[in-house]
């Protein structure tokens, strides 16, 4: 079998020409993955609240139909938010897309197999929860055409993508989350999201 | 025995929900995040009743807080409904409101508390305001019905003034004891 894609191939593809997307970021090596292609007030890297990303792009996306939402997530994210599948699925926003990066380890805190190393199928959850759309992607080839599907937003994605395990290299975003979501509403608000009573 | 009657405590004209309904509106809430709770449910009818009102309703409490965080990030306010029991869900979720600086209140009404009848309720009951505490929420409790209105609006002050996470614990002297027809 043919080796998973680096992941940072599969970002660095899914955000290529990313316009006005607004990307959400689990905590660990996917916020280092949007940060190494590039920091951008538009990117709203996570540092805590693990299980909480794909909940906090429902949250977004509920409240600004028009703007596209993107969440990355790892496995180990994502296996602790599966009730978050069946909320979401309930509300399925147009403009939500999510993005399982799965290397089937919990790689930051010394590479432990998740539950995705033995069979369990986050997509298959995802589809049983009502997310049709939910599939599972395994080469590089087949993200640019995940890519159009999230900028089209025609309807809540759900993406698992295989990736290889291991380490890269750390790139970390600011710190501070109070300014992490100070320039992101701005980004998608202008400066009256410092003024909003 | 009656199961719907048991369930639906508050009765139905305490006036209190409503006034919680009133104080949501005032404060321009939009998006309510919700697991139920027979003390919450007159007021959850209001709010799916109100087609400004977007209701989520969640598999466990902790996602409310990650859902409203999202919200805020949208510039859209919201609120949280849970019962005490569902505080112990949510502790280490609530970091996301601390180290972002996210309005994020929350109305609890109260098990384990005024003349409870279960025993598995008291341990997470008597320990919500402690835990919401611990994780630098500000905690007003109203237990009489003519401090709802004033407690629930001051908690979203705190909240969206001073950018951080405020509860209103509903108190169940002033909700009604669950008595599983034993009463």
């Amino acid at each position: 079998m043919a080796e998973y894609p680096n992941r940072r191939d599969v970002v660095r593809t899914l955000l290529e020409d990313r316009g006005e997307l607004m990307v959400i970021a689990g905590l660990g090596a996917s916020a280092w993955d949007i940060t190494a292609i590039g920091d951008t007030p538009r990117n709203l890297p996570l540092w805590g609240g693990m299980g909480g990303a794909a909940m906090m792009g429902l949250g977004l996306a509920l409240a600004q139909p028009s703007a596209k939402v993107l969440v990355i997530t790892g496995d180990g994210e994502m296996l602790m938010a599966l009730g978050a599948m069946a909320t979401i699925a309930v509300q399925r926003p147009k403009n939500l897309s999510i993005v399982v990066l799965d290397n089937e380890h919990y790689s930051e805190t010394g590479n432990q197999e998740t539950a995705t190393k033995h069979g369990v199928d986050l997509a298959a959850m995802a589809r049983g929860a009502g997310l049709s759309r939910a599939r599972t992607l395994t080469t590089l080839e087949e993200v640019p055409a995940l890519r159009a599907e999230i900028h089209a937003a025609t309807g809540t994605i759900f993406a698992v993508q295989k990736i290889a395990p291991g380490n890269l290299p750390l790139v970390l975003p600011p710190r501070d989350g109070a300014i992490l979501q100070a320039r992101f509403r701005e980004a998608l608000l202008g400066p009256a999201a410092h003024h909003q009573l | 025995m009656d199961r719907d009657k048991l369930e639906m405590r508050p009765d139905a004209a305490a006036g209190w929900p409503d006034h919680i309904y009133a104080a949501l509106k005032a404060n321009g809430i939009t998006q309510v995040a919700l697991v139920p709770d027979a003390g919450h449910s007159r007021l959850i009818k209001r709010c799916l009743a109100d087609n400004e009102m977007t209701v989520v309703t969640l598999t466990t409490e902790e996602e409310g807080v990650a859902l409203l965080c999202g919200a805020w990030l949208g510039g859209v306010k919201g609120v949280l409904l849970m019962q005490s029991s569902g505080v112990g869900n949510c502790i280490n979720m609530l970091s996301l409101s601390h180290i972002h600086r996210t309005p994020l209140p929350m109305i609890v009404t109260m098990r384990g508390d005024f003349a409870e009848f279960n025993p598995a309720q008291i341990p997470m009951g008597q320990a919500t305001q402690a835990v919401l505490e611990a994780m630098g929420t500000i905690v007003h409790r109203a237990d009489r019905a003519e401090d709802v209105a004033e407690t629930v609006d001051a908690t979203l002050r705190l909240a969206f003034n001073t950018f951080r996470p405020a509860a209103t614990l509903l108190g169940q002297r002033l909700i009604g004891a669950k008595t599983f027809g034993k009463d």
